[in-house]
């Protein structure tokens, strides 16, 4: 069955939750800068308006995307990655410093920020690789491969000082798993995950100390043969590695203010007036929306610029202020629906490609919105990520629109392949 | 699909699943502060939460001997947010504060015009007294408020350009700096635009809750939310308040500046710069109308001359050449040199002194053949091969002075001057010229320009026989443990060298034929140097500088009177006051200060 028309047979839900959450942002966006000597929305000079030219932008390169060859971007897949990388490494060079990170490019008026456009050169890479017809994921060479093609761009960005958006690629560990590798690495993940958190709330030698109850406690349950006992003796050993390099991470690499986050998370600091302000600010705003808002353009603590960087990685605040539970839960159920949607459609793809990129797609998008909102309420610390279409910036809609579209592309286009 | 491959597909429901534990943990913590958890929300529909910003006090400035120089005042900004101004008795509020109905209809159209909702200011900077009987009865006015905020004031009116001013943030300051909103003063110019950081502390936020009267009920959650404001800090500058003061006096009527630094630290002893202005006309609500009056006053007197005035040192540059010579070891201390006076060739003499003279009489009868045979030996010495490399020689050690650079310290604007390049003579002269050619920089003239400031500095570097700090203004902050240093620079020429022109510029006072002896001071050693600068713009700048006491330089200082005529005649005795008033702590030579005080700037 070839498709009727040049667009292809896209799949119209997910293009109505995309709508719904760029409206959602612009109207937020709106509502925090709300100034009635600017009532127009459409006005350039404030950052809604900028917004609702970004949102047209995005609409026009995604259709463009709809109208290009639906394999170009599986040809091109290393190209783009390959032009992420080269524009990481530019911006160690000529990057400007925007809140404490080198990370964006400056061309005239226009500033981008080249991490927005790795992850989904990531994405791209990742699936042509995996998704080529000789690749043997069950080799090692393959699976090295793999995390190399996200741990190259993951360092580079690290290296900017951004460590939020290092840490979205930690959530290609899902794509891998998906594909079939690391199941054991998402246990080892989450067990890390624990040991971790452990390690900062309680002395390291009580973790310590609980690794080996643990590990006597095994060893008188299983079936004791030589290989058990040396591979839970292995087990043991890496485990206490881990706590003490944890330990050393914490207190010699994260600078001061990320360390002062994340013991705000974890309760070990009570700090309303200085870090911890972003924060509580943040959580009163959501809080005092109550169940159903404070009303439209009604906010008050969102009004008065007392959540800092309101328009961007502080928009869910608005949400939650003027819009209340109900607000938050119908934009919670729309980012569900909209990953629950991608990686439905992502399983009924033919080519492992398209499959691939929309598992990678789904789980930046998840990765992002969990982490964002989570960061507004208290649940993690507060990480520099925006919140995708609905954060104001004009690289992180474009970019975050671009994987979108691709993959209605690919999905549109699904029936074309053999 | 792809055949011999193991079909993971059952692994989607794993990863669903993830997606939707993950939202529903962000659900149930919204449900928590949303609606379970009521200590977000307000009490009673009927109060409204004001957030007040609580001001920091902006640090004090003081002089070295800790003589107070800008402190703050209170006054109060009556705030209002329009749309709670509802039922307002507009008369009777009118009366109360003193405004005509029209002017109450246009600043309350102001302020809705900016937002309904945001507070703004409806009646700034409103004086203590009136305060006091304002807020008895402004709880009959729902929606205004005061917030107190605070002005500088200054106890002494001096050293206006040295401290600068504070004024209301521009917008593109404001989007520098995110710290600052509508209303908010920031530094304008001088020390209290370099050290802004450091003076205006932090902002705090009161949050108090207020009832539907006007009147605040209590503090939102027991101020759990409210942040304190953090003071600025204090700034003590090397500043002599009594020493700047005279100098304004003396200065007065005159156009022109005065720097003195002292020397082995580098700080700002006194700068003036005539005509100035009593920096308390820039505070406050005439700050506006002022400022542009400033402006466009014909005699500049928001121009600091002393950091952006350029001169030709005239003679005062000689000792520089002196020194230079010296060091290239083609002259010594006892070399002499004939001198025709009037008709000496290429440069004529201007005084009449014995000859053939050595380094001293040249440097006190300022004999402008003596440095004319000095410099063309140094430029033609075989020890530099050519003259190219004898200019070169020339202006290293002349920029090592501080001459030809802006100054890198606390001191913004500071103007480089000029001292020529190579570059620029092989361009104007296609590459043909020799000493003969550049023969007035032997004298301080050409294209030599140095402001004020550079020129005490020299004066300092002399002094202090061969080294000098980056000159600035502040001596510490308040408190001791934030330590402020600069940079220390070391000429590259020998210390005895130095000393045989300290010598000949104290015979500047002390010789039977010195240019400033009519300004010896008794009882005090100086060294100085006269200079009568030759200038485009019309007559000779009077132009003086000097160190003293000889032995151990406690200051040095520079003066320059524009188109006043020669240096012994007005700047040096002008020095000479400061330099007594400095030391001694008195002037005891009214007869002088008297004489400086008739002249009166002629017109230009």
């Amino acid at each position: 069955m070839r498709s009727k028309n040049i667009v292809g047979r896209f799949d119209i839900w997910l293009l109505i939750i995309y709508l719904a959450l760029v409206t959602i942002g612009l109207l937020s966006i709106y509502a925090a800068a709300y100034n009635e000597a600017h009532p127009h929305i459409y006005d350039l000079s404030q950052n809604y308006g900028k917004q609702l030219l970004f949102i047209g932008v995005s609409l026009v390169f995604g259709f463009a995307i709809l109208l290009i060859d639906a394999k170009f971007f599986n040809a091109f897949a290393y190209v783009i990655y390959g032009l992420s990388i080269l524009s990481l490494l530019l911006v160690l060079v000529v990057g400007s410093k925007i809140s404490g990170s080198t990370s964006w490019i400056q061309f005239g008026p226009i500033s981008f920020q080249p991490s927005e456009l790795a992850k989904f050169g990531t994405a791209l890479a990742l699936a042509h690789y995996l998704g080529k017809l000789d690749t043997d994921i069950s080799k090692l060479k393959t699976k090295l491969t793999a995390y190399g093609i996200v741990l190259l761009p993951m360092l580079l960005i690290l290296a900017q000082g951004d460590a939020g958006s290092a840490s979205v690629f930690i959530i290609f560990l899902l794509v891998l798993y998906r594909e079939g590798m690391g199941g054991k690495i998402l246990i080892i993940g989450l067990a890390a995950a624990t040991l971790f958190i452990l390690s900062l709330c309680v002395s390291k030698w009580y973790v310590i100390i609980g690794l080996v109850v643990l590990y006597a406690i095994f060893l008188l349950l299983i079936n004791r043969t030589k290989k058990n006992i040396w591979l839970l003796t292995w087990i043991l050993i890496a485990s206490c590695a881990f706590v003490f390099s944890v330990d050393f991470a914490f207190h010699h690499v994260l600078k001061q203010h990320q360390q002062t986050r994340i013991n705000i998370i974890l309760g070990k600091e009570h700090d309303t007036k200085g870090v911890g302000y972003n924060l509580n600010q943040s959580m009163i705003a959501i809080g005092s929306g109550g169940f159903s808002g404070k009303g439209y353009l009604k906010g008050t603590m969102t009004k008065y610029n007392f959540v800092p960087e309101q328009h961007t990685d502080f928009i869910f605040c608005t949400v939650g202020e003027e819009n209340g539970f109900v607000g938050c839960f119908a934009v919670i159920v729309l980012y569900l629906a909209l990953v629950l949607r991608i990686i439905h459609l992502a399983e009924r793809q033919r080519s492992t490609f398209s499959r691939i990129y929309g598992y990678a797609i789904a789980c930046i998008f998840f990765f992002h919105f969990a982490i964002n909102i989570g960061m507004t309420i208290g649940l993690v610390p507060v990480i520099g990520i925006p919140l995708p279409f609905l954060s104001y910036g004009g690289s992180s809609l474009l970019m975050f629109s671009m994987m979108l579209f691709v993959f209605l592309k690919q999905d549109a286009n699904r029936m074309n392949i053999l | 699909m792809i055949k011999n491959k193991i079909n993971y597909s059952h692994r989607k429901y794993v990863i669903g699943s993830i997606f939707i534990l993950v939202a529903v943990i962000l659900l149930i913590k919204l449900f928590i502060i949303q609606i379970v958890d009521d200590s977000y929300k307000q009490s009673s529909d009927n109060n409204t939460l004001r957030y007040i910003t609580q001001y920091p006090s902006r640090g004090k400035i003081y002089d070295r001997n800790g003589k107070l120089l800008v402190y703050n005042d209170a006054v109060y900004d009556l705030m209002i947010i329009p749309s709670q101004a509802k039922n307002i008795d507009t008369a009777a509020f009118c009366k109360l504060l003193n405004i005509s109905n029209q002017v109450y209809n246009n600043n309350l159209k102001k302020a809705k015009k900016y937002s309904n909702i945001t507070p703004s200011i409806f009646i700034s900077q409103i004086t203590k007294e009136e305060y006091g009987r304002i807020a008895e009865v402004l709880y009959n006015y729902p929606g205004f408020y005061f917030q107190t905020r605070s002005i500088r004031q200054y106890p002494m009116p001096i050293a206006a350009h040295t401290l600068g001013s504070i004024g209301e943030v521009t917008k593109p300051e404001m989007e520098r700096d995110s710290y600052y909103k509508l209303g908010d003063y920031i530094g304008k110019s001088g020390i209290e635009k370099y050290y802004e950081k450091e003076l205006r502390g932090k902002k705090g936020m009161k949050i108090t809750v207020v009832d539907v009267h006007n009147r605040e009920k209590e503090r939102f959650m027991n101020g759990e939310y409210d942040t304190l404001p953090e003071p600025g800090k204090d700034i003590i500058l090397g500043l002599d308040a009594d020493l700047q003061a005279y100098g304004e006096y003396l200065m007065a009527g005159k156009t022109g500046s005065i720097v003195a630094i002292e020397p082995t630290t580098g700080q700002i002893l006194a700068m003036v710069s005539s005509p100035t202005y009593d920096p308390n006309e820039l505070v406050g609500r005439t700050r506006g109308t002022r400022y542009s009056e400033l402006l466009n006053d014909p005699d500049k007197p928001l121009i600091n001359r002393a950091i952006s005035g350029t001169y030709p040192p005239g003679s005062t540059f000689k000792m520089i050449n002196g020194l230079i010579s010296l060091q290239s070891g083609v002259i010594t201390a006892n070399t002499a040199y004939t001198c025709y006076g009037p008709n000496s060739v290429p440069i004529k003499c201007t005084h009449y002194h014995s000859s053939p003279v050595r380094l001293y009489d040249a440097i006190e009868n300022s004999c402008n053949p003596y440095f004319w045979y000095a410099f063309q030996d140094m430029m033609n010495s075989k020890r530099f091969g050519s003259q190219r490399e004898g200019f070169k020689f020339w202006y290293d050690n002349v920029t090592s002075f501080g001459l030809g650079r802006s100054f890198n310290s606390d001191i913004p604007f500071t103007v480089s001057g000029n001292i020529p390049k190579m570059e620029y003579y092989d361009k104007i002269y296609r590459g043909v010229w020799n000493a003969m050619t550049i023969r007035s920089l032997s004298i301080g003239q050409g294209e030599i320009l140095v402001t004020p400031l550079q020129l005490a500095n020299v004066a300092a570097a002399i002094g202090n026989e061969g080294y000098f700090y980056e000159p600035h203004y502040i001596k510490s902050f308040g408190s001791p443990d934030d330590s402020v240093s600069f940079e220390k620079h070391v000429i590259d020429i020998k210390q005895k060298h130095f000393k045989d022109v300290k010598k000949g510029m104290q015979s500047v006072f002390e010789g039977e034929h010195g240019t400033a002896r009519m300004s010896a001071i008794p009882g005090i050693t100086v060294g100085g140097k006269t200079g009568t600068a030759e200038n485009p713009h019309g007559p000779d700048h009077s132009i003086f500088m000097a160190f003293a006491p000889v032995e151990n330089p406690q200051i040095a200082i520079a003066v320059v009177v524009e188109n006043a005529g020669f240096g012994s005649t007005w700047a040096a005795p002008i020095a000479s006051l400061l330099i007594e008033k400095y030391i001694k702590g008195e002037v005891t030579r009214p007869n002088l200060e008297k004489r400086v005080l008739t002249l009166n700037q002629p017109e230009k």
